[in-house]
């Protein structure tokens, strides 16, 4: 085991001002294992009192090897990594990994699959948006808020474990559709959600956007504009808080995105009030595309008929030679990729999520890299905290909605 | 305890010493508020109400290592977070006791590779596994049965 490193202040010299080095600021230490740093980020912070003076985030302390992996896996068992990464959307993960291996081997996807995909990248979204609401109203002292939305996000869950049987790490989506298709109560559990959490988004306003304590804590604090935004590459509620409707579904739609109503909700301030609003109105504007999704399920196959790619039917296995040579081959060796690149981009809740596969020829990727949005979300975050008080830091992490398995990987 | 049928109603009920002790740390035990991944969600989801794992006098979660008697480990350790989880360890006071929680806490779970500590037993002594990837809310509720369990059946020669 590795032994614990004491950090001395020769080697922060370079990172915090003069001032730390005589003594007149206070350097002091803010994680990793911090409630409020929303995982295991580490923070130094330089502090002149309570004013935060510069803030150094450390990060690592969730690197889990999982690009390194993936490369050592065959397509179809690199996928459940993805899971992993951010733990609060995995089917995103998983839609973005399969957006881009289809799009390296050419398979296509039936359309019954591809407006399921749709509704449950919305549910997952809806589901992170609720934990992020629960959160970071509870750094900020609104305790019941947690309770609320835990209960609200059950039920999705409910819904993920009906499809798939697993609450959480899904891996529904597969490449080339899904794994299996809906059961007949997926419907009616969906409407009935819905309608619940329109309801209930209602109830969270009310408790939360007019409270003068709340809005207290969240006007005017970490503003960043849309300039900002574009030189750190920030995205995603982030820097639609600022005015700008950056949004990967609308400027290079995935999955049919483009027949969908929707509306890319913007805010004009670039503080943390403004980031909760963009968001709690993004679930709005997400519940609006599920109830389109619904209305125009069409029936049909979910998987593609590309024997090379995808397995065949269970049915087939006990009639056809072939099915069982395919089935085999699949599960064994994997199918082979071309020895090219692709680089596919998805709308997180966080923002732009993007990976990239290089193939090799054969069954595994050559090199897989994710570019995440907690990674270029956080580096604003010394941007944004500099002159707050050291309470304001801990809404200011919670605003920009970091999770740290998407940041370190 | 069955000398209060002949004492009647004066009030007085007699144990051991063992069994009053053992039946307060059980009921009363505080959790580290402290979570690595995936499994920290769900942990929160056995926090919030539809699970509430303050039925078992486990509501009050301690963001401080010096207030707290159990740890449970949610989540996968790296190489770099396994120094700071022993130093957490040791920051508790005794008794205390480690639930490792999922998969990665306790073999490594998927991640057979350079990164992840290949079971959290390798840093601190772990008292109870709990299996899943996630686990759900009902495993850890359960894992936290088991907890009590042994801790209930201590002997004063174990105290520490």
């Amino acid at each position: 085991m590795t032994e614990t490193q004491e950090i001395n202040l020769e080697e922060l010299r370079h990172l915090v001002s003069e001032r730390a080095l005589t003594g007149e600021t206070m350097l002091l230490n803010m994680g990793p294992q911090h409630p409020s740093t929303h995982g295991v980020l580490r923070l130094l912070l330089e502090l002149d009192g309570e004013i935060v003076v510069n803030c150094i985030p450390d990060i690592g302390y969730l690197h889990t090897g999982v690009e390194k992996n993936m490369e050592s896996k065959i397509f179809q068992k690199a996928e459940p990594m993805t899971d992993r990464l951010d733990y609060l959307n995995p089917i995103g993960n998983n839609l973005t990994f399969c957006l881009a291996v289809e799009k390296l081997c050419g398979i296509d996807v039936p359309p019954r699959a591809q407006v399921l995909r749709v509704m449950l990248a919305e549910l997952e979204r809806l589901s992170s948006h609720l934990v992020w609401l629960g959160t970071s109203a509870l750094d900020l002292a609104a305790m019941s808020l947690f309770l609320y939305t835990f209960r609200e996000r059950e039920m999705i869950l409910d819904i993920k474990e009906l499809i798939s049987g697993s609450r959480m790490m899904t891996t529904y989506i597969r490449p080339g559709g899904l794994w299996r298709d809906v059961p007949v109560e997926f419907e009616a559990a969906v409407r009935r959600y819905c309608d619940v959490q329109e309801a209930r988004l209602d109830e969270y306003e009310a408790l939360l956007t007019n409270n003068a304590l709340f809005r207290d804590r969240t006007i005017g604090i970490g503003v960043i504009n849309t300039q900002q935004c574009y030189e750190w590459g920030v995205t995603g509620p982030v820097i639609r808080a600022t005015g700008e409707p950056f949004d990967v579904r609308k400027i290079q739609p995935y999955s049919g995105y483009e027949e969908y109503d929707f509306e890319i909700p913007t805010e004009k301030g670039g503080d943390i009030f403004s980031r909760y609003m963009v968001r709690v109105r993004e679930m709005r504007q997400s519940i609006r595309i599920i109830r389109q999704a619904l209305d125009k399920l069409p029936f049909g196959p979910v998987r593609s008929n590309n024997r090379k790619f995808i397995p065949p039917p269970r049915s087939e296995l006990g009639t056809s030679m072939e099915a069982v040579i395919h089935h085999f081959k699949l599960w064994t060796e994997g199918f082979h990729a071309p020895a090219e690149s692709v680089y596919m981009m998805n709308e997180s809740p966080r923002g732009l999520l993007g990976v990239y596969i290089e193939g090799n020829g054969g069954p595994t990727g050559h090199r897989i890299h994710y570019h995440t949005p907690s990674f270029v979300n956080l580096q604003i975050l010394p941007l944004l905290s500099k002159g707050h008080f050291v309470a304001d830091l801990v809404g200011i992490i919670g605003s920009i909605d970091i999770i740290l398995g998407d940041c370190d990987r | 305890m069955g000398v209060e049928q002949k004492l009647g109603n004066m009030g007085i009920a007699t144990t051991t010493l063992e069994q009053a002790v053992n039946w307060a740390r059980t009921n009363s035990m505080w959790p580290m508020l402290f979570g690595l991944a995936c499994c920290a969600i769900e942990m929160m989801a056995a926090e919030a109400a539809n699970y509430d794992m303050s039925r078992f006098g486990m509501e009050l979660m301690r963001a401080s290592p010096r207030q707290s008697d159990l740890m449970i480990v949610a989540g996968r350790v790296s190489r770099k977070m396994a120094p700071v989880l022993r130093r957490l360890y040791d920051q508790m006071p005794d008794p205390k006791w480690v639930i490792a929680m999922g998969d990665c806490a306790s073999t490594g779970g998927i991640f057979n590779n350079y990164a992840v500590v290949q079971g959290v037993d390798e840093i601190v002594p772990v008292n109870v596994y709990v299996a899943g990837c996630p686990p759900r809310p009902e495993a850890l509720v359960h894992g936290i049965l088991i907890l009590q369990e042994k801790v209930r059946s201590e002997h004063l020669s174990q105290w520490r």
